[in-house]
Parts: C-alpha cells; sequence; structure tokens
C-alpha cells in the first residue's frame, strides 16, 4: 500500500537532489524501529489470514470438523481429531489458532473493505465539492460537518440496529459511519493546493478544471489520506469488535475477532483465561501495529515537524 | 446573525426529518416486536390484538404519517415496553449519561494534557516513549474489556470502590447528581476512567503533538534568545497557545464520549440513556431508538451551531455564513 | 487470570467478615433484568410477576416447585361444572391499612385485562371469566365451559386495592402511590434502570421476611454481575452464567444454590410442507421433506447427544429431558426415558427411511434468549452433521428470531425448518406446553399458537382437549401423560434438555431456587 500512492508534493527548490521523494520517504519511514517492526507485524498479521486455511489444523466454520466435545479446552491439549490445540479451544470446541486467523480474514476484510470503500466514496466526494466550488460545495461540506459531528460509534451502531446483521451490513454501517472524515481531509487538502501559485498558473495557462482537480489536487491529497485511512481501518476493527460485544455485530457461527473476544468476554472471571486473552492479543496486535504505522507516516508525511 | 440563526435552525429541522425517514424505516424492517413483548402463554387471538394495539397492522407510510404527526406536537411515541413516552424515558436517563461523559471529559484533561506536555517536551526519554506507547494502548484496547479488568481490580481485588451502579444524589444549586455525594464520586470513578481512556490518549497525542509543533516556532526561539526561563516559556507562552485547540478538540469529543457510554454504561450497569438505547435496539423497541436517535441530532445540530456563534463572539475574523469559502 | 480469581477469594473473605454483621438486615440483590414497571398486570413477564410478588399478593399462591397454595384465598373449589368457588382470607390488611376482602378482587379481575398500553396483557389468563362477589369473603368465577385450570389461571394475578389502585394509572404504580398491595414487603423507592427498594411489612399476614429491607438492582452485563458479587457491591444475584460456576463453586465465601427450572429447550421441525425451505438434498437440490418421516425425526433424537451438551456446553448445569416437563411436576408421564446417543442406530434408521446418505438441512436458533441457546444450536449441528445430516446454523437475535420463526414465511407460515427453541410452563403443569406446541395450530380456539413445526395428530388433540375439560385432578393427570407419550412416540418435537438456574449469594445465605426463574427475598434465607 505505500509504494505507488505516497508521493509527498514535488519539491521544485532542489532539482539537483538525485533521490526521489519516494526513495526519501522510505528511508524516513524506516528510520524508525518502532514503524518498521509494526509494518512487519501487520504484514505477518495479513499473510496469517490470508493463508490461514492452509495453516491451520481445522477449519472452524465447518460442523463437521469442529466438535463441542472438544470445548473450553486449554492451550497445548489434543483435539478429538487428533491434532494439538496450542491456544486451547472456545466454548464451541473451536481451535482457537484456527479460529484467530479465520477471525483475522473477516475482522480484516471488514477494516480494509470498510475503509476502502470510505475513502472512494469521501475522496470522490471531497473532490467533487473541491471541483464544483460555490453553492454546492457549501451544500457538501455542511452534510460533513453534520456527519462529523455525530459520534462513529453511535453512527454505525444505528445503522447495524437499521440493517441487521452480517458481514456486509456491518461494512455498510462503517463505510456510511467514515466517509465523512475522507471527505473532509480531501476537501481540507484541496483548499490549501488551490490557493498554491502553480494551481494559478495553471489556470492561467487555461488548463481545465477537471485536469487541475484530478492532477494537481488528487495526488497532494494522498499523504492525509493514507494517515486517515490507517488510523480510520484500526478504529473500524476496533469498532466491530465493540459492536459484537453489544450484540449487534457479526453472526457467531462464523466468529471474527471481535466476535471471537466477546464471547471470550464472558469467560473472563471463569478462569479459562485463554478463550479472551488470545483472541485479545490478536487485535491488540493488529490494531497497534496500524496506529503505529499510521503514527509514523504522520510524522514522516508532516513537513512541519521535519528537523 | 439572526438570519443566519434563522437559516441554519431549518436546515436542522431538514435534517432531523431526513434522519427520521432514514431510521424510522431502517428500524421498522428489521425483526418483529410483538414476539417480544407478548408472553408465551398468548394465543393467536392476543397476538393479534398485540399487532393491532401497537399499529404494525397499518402500512409503513401510515405508521409514519402518525409518528410525524405526532413529533409535530412533541409526542414521538410511547415505548412499546415501558408504555410511557419514548422522549420522557430519554430525558430521564439522560443526567446519568451527562454526568458520566463529563467526569470522563475531565478525567481526560486532567490526565492527558500533563502527559502530553511532558512527552512533547522530552520526545526522547524513555518515560515519554512509555506515556505514547500506553497512549496506542488505550486507543486500541477494545473498552468493554479494559471495564471488565477495572472492576476486577478496583472492586474485587482491591475494594476501593464499587464495581456496578450508580450512587447516592446529592443537590448543588438545584442540580441533582451523584457528582455531590462521596458514594456518588466512588462509583462515577471507575466507569467514568473506562470511559476517559480513549480520550486520555487522544488529549496525550493532541497535547504531545502541539507542544513539538510551538517549541519549534520563531516566537519560542525569541522567548528563549530573549533569556526567558524555560518554565515561564512553557507556562505561559507554549501553553497559551496549545491549551485553546486542545480544550477545544476536546470539548467536541464530548459527542463520541456519549457515544462510547453504551459500552461502559452496559458493564457498569450505569442507568444512563445508552443502556437505554443498547436495551431498546435488542428488544425492538422501536418509538425509543427513533426518539432517541431525534433528540441527538437535535442535541449535535444545536451544540454546532452554539459552537459557530461563540466563534463568531470570540473571533471576529470568523464571519457567519454558511457559504463555504 | 487464575491467580487473580485467587487472591480475590481471600480479599472477599475478609471482607465479607467484616461486612457481614453491619448489613446483616438489609439484602441487596443484583437482577439480570428489570421489570419494566410495578404496576402487578401492565406486562406479563417474569421480571415484572417476580418483583411486584414482594408488594402485592395472589389469591392461588405457587411455592417454589410451583405447586399451588392457599394465598389470599384460604381455599377453592368447583361448585359446579362450570363455577369455581374461593373463600377469601379474613383480617388481612392493605398497607395502608385498609381492609382486604371480596371487592378488592372484583376490581382487580376488572382492570387487570384491561390496562392501557399494556404490552402483554393478563386478559390471556381471564378470558371468558367472569367474576361475582357472593359475600366480602366469597366470589364465584364462571366460565362457560367447565375449566380444571381456574386455580392455575388465577395465581397469575396480583390482587390490588379497590381503594387505591384500581382507578390508578401504570405511573401511579411506579410512583408508589398505587404500589399498595397486602404483601410481604412495603414500596419505598422505584428508580428505573438503577434500583427497586423495599421495605417489610411488619403486620404481613403469613411469615414475616428476616429481611428488614430489600434492594433489587439490574445488572444485566453476566461478568458484571458476578463480579458486583466477589466486590461484595450485592448479596446475591441471579442468573449465574454458566461459565462463571466452576470457578464459584471453588470460592469459599459464595454460595450457590440451583434448581431445575420449569423451561424445556427443544427442537421443532417442519411437518407441513412437502418442499422445507431449509431442508435440500445432498448437493443442494429439491427434497421431499424428509422431517415429515416419523423415522427421520426419530433418528434425529437418537443423534443428539444429550448428555454431552449437559456436560459440554451446559458446563453441567441442565438435566437431560425426555418429555416436556421435568419429573415432579403435574402431568408429567413416568413411563418416558431420555432418549439413549445412538449415532450408530440413527445411521440405520436414517437408512431405512431412505437418506442412507443423508440430506442437508439449517437449524435457526436464537443467540440471546436462553442459556448458551447459540452453542447449544452449534452442538447439535455438529451432532447432525456427524451421522450425515449436513446440518448448518444460523443464529440471530431474539428480536428477529421469533418473529420470523412464527410467521416470517410465506403467508404468515412459519418460516425456518428446523429450529431451537424453550418453552417455560408458567402455569406449573403439562398442559401449557401440550396446548401450545403440541396440539394442532388452530387460531379460533387458540390452540397450538406456538407450533411452530405445525404438528398435527388428532388422537393427541383428542387427549389434549379432554384434558382441559375434565376437573377432576387424577384423570387430568393420567390424561396429560398419555398425550405426552403420544406426542414424545411421534416426535412431535425433540426436547433436548431442561434448563436448571443458578443463583449466587455470600456465604452464611442460601436461596430456595424456583423452578418459575423467580427471584424473590422471601427466598433468601441464613444458613
Amino acid at each position: 500500500m505505500t509504494d505507488t500512492t505516497a508521493a509527498p508534493p514535488p519539491d521544485v527548490a532542489k532539482p539537483a537532489k538525485v533521490e526521489t521523494p519516494f526513495q526519501r520517504f522510505r528511508a524516513e519511514f524506516f528510520e524508525s524501529t518502532i514503524a518498521t517492526v509494526a509494518l512487519g507485524v501487520f504484514i505477518i498479521i495479513v499473510l496469517l489470514a490470508i493463508f490461514a486455511p492452509w495453516i491451520t489444523p481445522q477449519n472452524p466454520y465447518d460442523l463437521a470438523q469442529v466438535s463441542v466435545m472438544d470445548g473450553r479446552l486449554p492451550p497445548g491439549s489434543e483435539a478429538f481429531d487428533g491434532y494439538t490445540m496450542w491456544l486451547g479451544s472456545d466454548g464451541s470446541g473451536r481451535d482457537l489458532y484456527s479460529a484467530i486467523l479465520y477471525g483475522l480474514r473477516i475482522s480484516l476484510t471488514v477494516g480494509l473493505a470498510s475503509g476502502v470503500i470510505a475513502l472512494l466514496i469521501g475522496m470522490a466526494i471531497g473532490l467533487i465539492a473541491a471541483y464544483a466550488g460555490g453553492r454546492i460545495e457549501a451544500f457538501i461540506m455542511r452534510v460533513v460537518d453534520l456527519q462529523l459531528s455525530f459520534p462513529a460509534s453511535l453512527v454505525a451502531l444505528m445503522m447495524v440496529a437499521a440493517l441487521g446483521k452480517g458481514v456486509d451490513k456491518i461494512i455498510l454501517a462503517l463505510v456510511i459511519a467514515q466517509w465523512a472524515y475522507y471527505a473532509r481531509t480531501v476537501r481540507a487538502t484541496a483548499l490549501v493546493e488551490r490557493g498554491k501559485e502553480y494551481v494559478e498558473a495553471a489556470q492561467c495557462l487555461g488548463i481545465s478544471r477537471a485536469r487541475i482537480v484530478f492532477r494537481h489536487i488528487l495526488p497532494n491529497c494522498m499523504a492525509p489520506l493514507i494517515v486517515v485511512g490507517t488510523v480510520q481501518t484500526a478504529s473500524a476493527i476496533s469498532l466491530e469488535a465493540t459492536l459484537s460485544f453489544l450484540g449487534v455485530g457479526l453472526p457467531q457461527t462464523e466468529p471474527s475477532i471481535g466476535v471471537l473476544i466477546a464471547n471470550g468476554f464472558e469467560y473472563m472471571l471463569s478462569g479459562r483465561y485463554w478463550i479472551s486473552v488470545f483472541p485479545g492479543i490478536a487485535l491488540l496486535l493488529t490494531v497497534v501495529s496500524i496506529n503505529l504505522v499510521g503514527d509514523h507516516l504522520r510524522d514522516v508525511l508532516n513537513p512541519r515537524l521535519k528537523k | 446573525m439572526t438570519v443566519f440563526v434563522i437559516r441554519r435552525l431549518m436546515q436542522a429541522i431538514l435534517v432531523v426529518f431526513l434522519m427520521s425517514v432514514i431510521v424510522f424505516f431502517g428500524v421498522n424492517i428489521v425483526g418483529d416486536p410483538v414476539y417480544m413483548l407478548v408472553s408465551p402463554d398468548a394465543d393467536q387471538a392476543d397476538i393479534a390484538a398485540a399487532i393491532r394495539r401497537l399499529g404494525l397492522d397499518r402500512p409503513i407510510w401510515e405508521q409514519y404519517w402518525l409518528f410525524l404527526k405526532g413529533a409535530a406536537q412533541g409526542d414521538l411515541g410511547d415505548s412499546f415496553i415501558f408504555g410511557e413516552p419514548a422522549l420522557r424515558l430519554i430525558l430521564h436517563h439522560m443526567p446519568a449519561t451527562m454526568e458520566l461523559a463529563f467526569s470522563a471529559l475531565m478525567l481526560a484533561i486532567i490526565i492527558g494534557i500533563p502527559l502530553g506536555l511532558y512527552a512533547g517536551l522530552y520526545p526522547d526519554s524513555g518515560l515519554s516513549k512509555g506515556i505514547m506507547a500506553s497512549s496506542i494502548l488505550g486507543f486500541s484496547l477494545p473498552t468493554f474489556w479494559v471495564g471488565l479488568m477495572l472492576i476486577m481490580l478496583f472492586a474485587v481485588e482491591l475494594r476501593w470502590v464499587p464495581a456496578t451502579g450508580r450512587g447516592d444524589l446529592g443537590s448543588f444549586l438545584g442540580f441533582q447528581s451523584s457528582l455531590f455525594t462521596f458514594d456518588g464520586l466512588s462509583h462515577i470513578f471507575l466507569p467514568a476512567l473506562n470511559l476517559a481512556l480513549l480520550k486520555i490518549s487522544l488529549a496525550i497525542r493532541l497535547t504531545r503533538a502541539g507542544v513539538r509543533e510551538a517549541m519549534g516556532q520563531d516566537y519560542v526561539k525569541y522567548a528563549r534568545a530573549k533569556g526567558l526561563s524555560t518554565r515561564r516559556i512553557i507556562s505561559v507562552h507554549v501553553m497559551k497557545n496549545i491549551m485553546i485547540p486542545v480544550v477545544t478538540v476536546m470539548g467536541l469529543e464530548f459527542g463520541s464520549l456519549i457515544g462510547f457510554s453504551v459500552v461502559t454504561e452496559t458493564i457498569f450497569a450505569w442507568p444512563g440513556m445508552g443502556k437505554l438505547l443498547i436495551d431498546a435496539i435488542l428488544q425492538l423497541d422501536r418509538p425509543v431508538v427513533v426518539a432517541y436517535l431525534m433528540i441527538i441530532v437535535l442535541f449535535f445540530v444545536l451544540i454546532n451551531l452554539i459552537v459557530d456563534i461563540l466563534y463568531s463572539i470570540l473571533d471576529p475574523r470568523v464571519r457567519l455564513q454558511d457559504q463555504g469559502a | 487470570m487464575r491467580k487473580l480469581t485467587a487472591a480475590t477469594a481471600v480479599a472477599f473473605g475478609i471482607m465479607a467478615m467484616a461486612a457481614g454483621t453491619a448489613s446483616a438486615e438489609k439484602l441487596t440483590i443484583g437482577l439480570a433484568s428489570e421489570p419494566t414497571a410495578l404496576d402487578p398486570h401492565f406486562h406479563n413477564l417474569g421480571p415484572n410477576n417476580a418483583t411486584t410478588l414482594h408488594i402485592f399478593d395472589r389469591l392461588v399462591d405457587q411455592n417454589e416447585k410451583q405447586q399451588l397454595l392457599p394465598g389470599l384465598a384460604t381455599s377453592w373449589k368447583p361448585i359446579d361444572d362450570t363455577t369455581w368457588e374461593f373463600k377469601l382470607r379474613e383480617g388481612v390488611k392493605f398497607h395502608d391499612g385498609s381492609d382486604f376482602n371480596a371487592d378488592d378482587v372484583v376490581c382487580t379481575i376488572e382492570r387487570a385485562p384491561n390496562v392501557p398500553n399494556s404490552p402483554s396483557s393478563f386478559g390471556t389468563y381471564l378470558k371468558g371469566k367472569t367474576v361475582e362477589k357472593i359475600d366480602d369473603f366469597t366470589v364465584h368465577f364462571k366460565t362457560a365451559e367447565p375449566y380444571p385450570l381456574m386455580a392455575n389461571d388465577i395465581s397469575t394475578i396480583r390482587i390490588i386495592s379497590n381503594e387505591t389502585g384500581c382507578n390508578a394509572t401504570t405511573e401511579d404504580f411506579n410512583a408508589g402511590t398505587a404500589a399498595i398491595g397486602t404483601g410481604p414487603f412495603k414500596f419505598v423507592s422505584y428508580t428505573p434502570g438503577e434500583s427497586i427498594v423495599m421495605a417489610r411489612n411488619d403486620d404481613y399476614w403469613g411469615e414475616k421476611s428476616i429481611w428488614s429491607e430489600v434492594e433489587f438492582r439490574p445488572i444485566s452485563s453476566g461478568p458484571s454481575r458476578v463480579a458486583s458479587l466477589l466486590a461484595g457491591d450485592v448479596d446475591m444475584i441471579a442468573a449465574v452464567p454458566t461459565t462463571d460456576i466452576t470457578t464459584l463453586e471453588g470460592n469459599a465465601d459464595v454460595t450457590l444454590s440451583q434448581g431445575v427450572s420449569n423451561r424445556v429447550i427443544y427442537l421443532h421441525m417442519d411437518q407441513f410442507r412437502e418442499a422445507s425451505p431449509f431442508v435440500k438434498a445432498n448437493g443442494g437440490g429439491d427434497i421431499k421433506n424428509p422431517l415429515m418421516d416419523v423415522r427421520v425425526r426419530k433418528a434425529i433424537s437418537m443423534a443428539i447427544n444429550r448428555d454431552a451438551i449437559v456436560e459440554r456446553v451446559m458446563e453441567g448445569v441442565a438435566l437431560p429431558a425426555g418429555q416436556l416437563l421435568p419429573e415432579g411436576f403435574f402431568g408429567v408421564s413416568d413411563k418416558l426415558e431420555v432418549v439413549a446417543y445412538d449415532p450408530e442406530g440413527a445411521k440405520a434408521m436414517l437408512a431405512e427411511a431412505g437418506y442412507p446418505d443423508g440430506f442437508e438441512m439449517t437449524i435457526h436458533g436464537p443467540n440471546d434468549r436462553y442459556i448458551n441457546d447459540a452453542k447449544i444450536a452449534e452442538a447439535i449441528a455438529q451432532m447432525l452433521t456427524r451421522v450425515g445430516i449436513k446440518t448448518a446454523v444460523e443464529t440471530m437475535p431474539r428480536s428477529v428470531y421469533f418473529g420470523r420463526a412464527s410467521r416470517g414465511g410465506e403467508g404468515d407460515l412459519p418460516e425456518f425448518s428446523f429450529i431451537l427453541v424453550g418453552w417455560g410452563a408458567g402455569s406449573g403443569e403439562a398442559s401449557s406446553p401440550l396446548k401450545s406446541l403440541i396440539h394442532t395450530f388452530d387460531a379460533d380456539k387458540g390452540f397450538g399458537s406456538s407450533n411452530r413445526g405445525r404438528h398435527s395428530d388428532p388422537e393427541t388433540d383428542a387427549l389434549i382437549e379432554e384434558a382441559l375439560r375434565t376437573v377432576d385432578d387424577a384423570k387430568r393427570q393420567d390424561l396429560l401423560a398419555q398425550a405426552t407419550e403420544r406426542a414424545i412416540e411421534n416426535v412431535a418435537i425433540i426436547p433436548t434438555h431442561f434448563q436448571v438456574n443458578t443463583w449466587a449469594s455470600r456465604k452464611g445465605l442460601k436461596y430456595n431456587a424456583r423452578t418459575d426463574e423467580y427471584t424473590l427475598a422471601m427466598g433468601v434465607e441464613k444458613e
């Protein structure tokens, strides 16, 4: 997700420099050990999720492979079908290691899909605002302001209450809860860029508005969008877990990480720590790594913090 | 100014109306409240009577029309479950949520800003790194998980404070709140802390970012050059410049605190409107869900309006107009 | 976490000793779900019925096993085919000092079915009954047909005062001005969502409570409820989550009180559609509904390992079920055994019915209604899948589930093919499940209202209807048992287990567990 999009504004003042902006960005990013490690962890998590079916002993969604007789076994126990449950099993007899990897698939899908869709919609609306200007812009921005004045958690909760359960519905709810953040970001950047001399110059040269928006304004929005995107993706994953805890999230039979944690909540006082702790750690690692990467991206991409 | 306010109020009414359409129709296609209400012993005739009584036998547009007619007169319908006006029910639960959100906001500011200041001034110290790492944890840990951990630690293990519930009410300047009694404060401490966690992290990060930015600014360099003590530079110049944006942003987070109070109230059995909302959603008490949303929309629209007006009074450069820049 | 709980136990012990003597008179109870009103006729719902029972009495009482006992009526008997005579207790006073007499009964019976805005009316129990005052302490209840369950029905109605209650609104009851009964406790305060406080009625006509004051606090989240008990916030909690029972059992400072409930968890199977929407041939093609074949239903019953459900899913806190009510209830058959787990037999039976390779099916169930409901549905699907009936699971919140399960399909018919449901016999005897679950669906007569599989057997119906006309207890008991046996033989439904309810209290207290799942301060005793 880094190589094509993250170009900072071209620096006209130092044409002599050999480094491309991307190389400079990369060098600065990997300066931080924490961010590098976080990125590594996140990539590993994504890979684990993608390859879950090939590296887990059990498909936790296939009831022929799950047996309630295996329920609540502590870590390291042997399952009915002969393999070892290194992280133990949950109340329904799902091997937690398998369930966590499969759950990550769902949670990451929900987080990334809602993030990408919200980003595209938000970007489009933000650009339309920036392109059209005038009354249309004023109207769009009022809607965005209004939406932003509502807590995303409440918007998502309301949407799920109105839409019902299911992966598609959760994604839709999260998109509705999040698009405005992107729209605002795009429009704010566009405002800054529009006031810059090169845009004025382009306008004087008679370059069309559409071209200015797409060739000049859009690329400059990318950096802040990525930062917002990481934070929003992480918060979408957490939000999904919270909705599941409240009983309005994803269905229980095909648990996401959020559902696993919500189910594990019941076991927190029962002494069977593994049922809530391991999915919790998985969620924590995912969200923290995304947040750390996002945090560092912000520092790297924010020119005002440059030494 | 008057024109501006009137225009914004018209917009508010339009928004509330649109929201009511979306939520009313949305909520009304999910589930079947009749079976949530009638006793299992009820026979077919009882069930049919319950459907008629709730007006669910009418077409949905007619139900909506009746709702609108009532809403125009300030009647948002009766709760299916409590039989009381939904509006009254929500207003009844509102003070508990407000005092919880307010306490959480105060905690976030009191705890978050000093920590953020430190982390911003000494970005490379170990403690700062620890603070920043914890703030990321604060962002990432699920609220409900932390909530139960807080109960286990402070209520069950250490027994410093009660685990759940709201304490005795006290009266001060005509206000009734559990913040005015010791029992009340001991009850609100854990839920407020739980709710504040996310915002403490936010306050730390905002303050840190503000401080780091300010320290590089010219006025700080000049102040240094002038020979002012570091303490004075920070307490007078830096703080003055960062406090306003930080406190403003935190104030705007009040809404999100109300949103997240749903989780905290569930865990701490806090009798607020968040708990009322989640119960209403789970039990399909449609009038309460719709009324809650109407109230929240109105609430936020009004807050926005007030903030805009205040800005224009405080900062003459800001003009009240709804045309974008 | 283990360490934490062990340390907790020690801390708890010390504190409990310190606190035990000081607050001995006041009892604080954490409830899982709170009443929706203090008006005893507003909402026919478990928590309401339990809470109002502290303030109000009923003519006929039910003990913890739901057997009928004299309450405000000292005796009752049928005096002809359609009339029951109730003799009322003399010398009983309401909390405001006024006397209890037949006028209170008459006005109560008039008010109870007609409370405005009532979500679930008590009219269900009073339909077709008229009341008549004979003298101050005698009333007659009349029906059009002979009716044996008069006392059971009357035991659902709490008696209010004709002076303060009968013209009062639900709000008056909630505010306390009308919450004036004859019961063992008096209203003190009611804050919805927060607490209900009551004080002992020192002039109570029956056994007076040992508690001078009782406070009920709703704590809906299970772990939070347990934590509140461990923290000493409350003296007792209802509805202990099964997940925490093992730990609490090991905690010397907590006493658990358990008892079987009147609630059976069972499976309904589509027995009325030739093509059932959620039953498919292997590979997904259409198939003639196999659930119509009694052999298939039997095979399903044999494929279910009830002991495993009890041990693994319910953590031992349930009883395997072979019929509609646990033993000891009126109308239960003593001939029925729990169907033994026999996967090989189930496979053979399926082959005999023409499904050697099984078929595909979906089990639907709620996920927030019964104890561990979603997990049970999953366990059953696993067991059926292992004998060849490839079963998918779909669980949903009860708010969505019951509507769809009852009338979500075409023509307002039940939508699903194979569902997990529960039934609590409010009347405490077998006619309740037989009438609603087993009898043919018949809207005109009010039978089979929860018969979501639409099982229909004229002979069973005749037995049930006859029982409901038979006033003689011994004969009726026999008829109910026969109807149950026939229903189980035809596999009208498949009972899996009876729920067992658990209350937890601080050491030194215990609760007389009730089959009706009520949490009553009157049942909390010192050990």
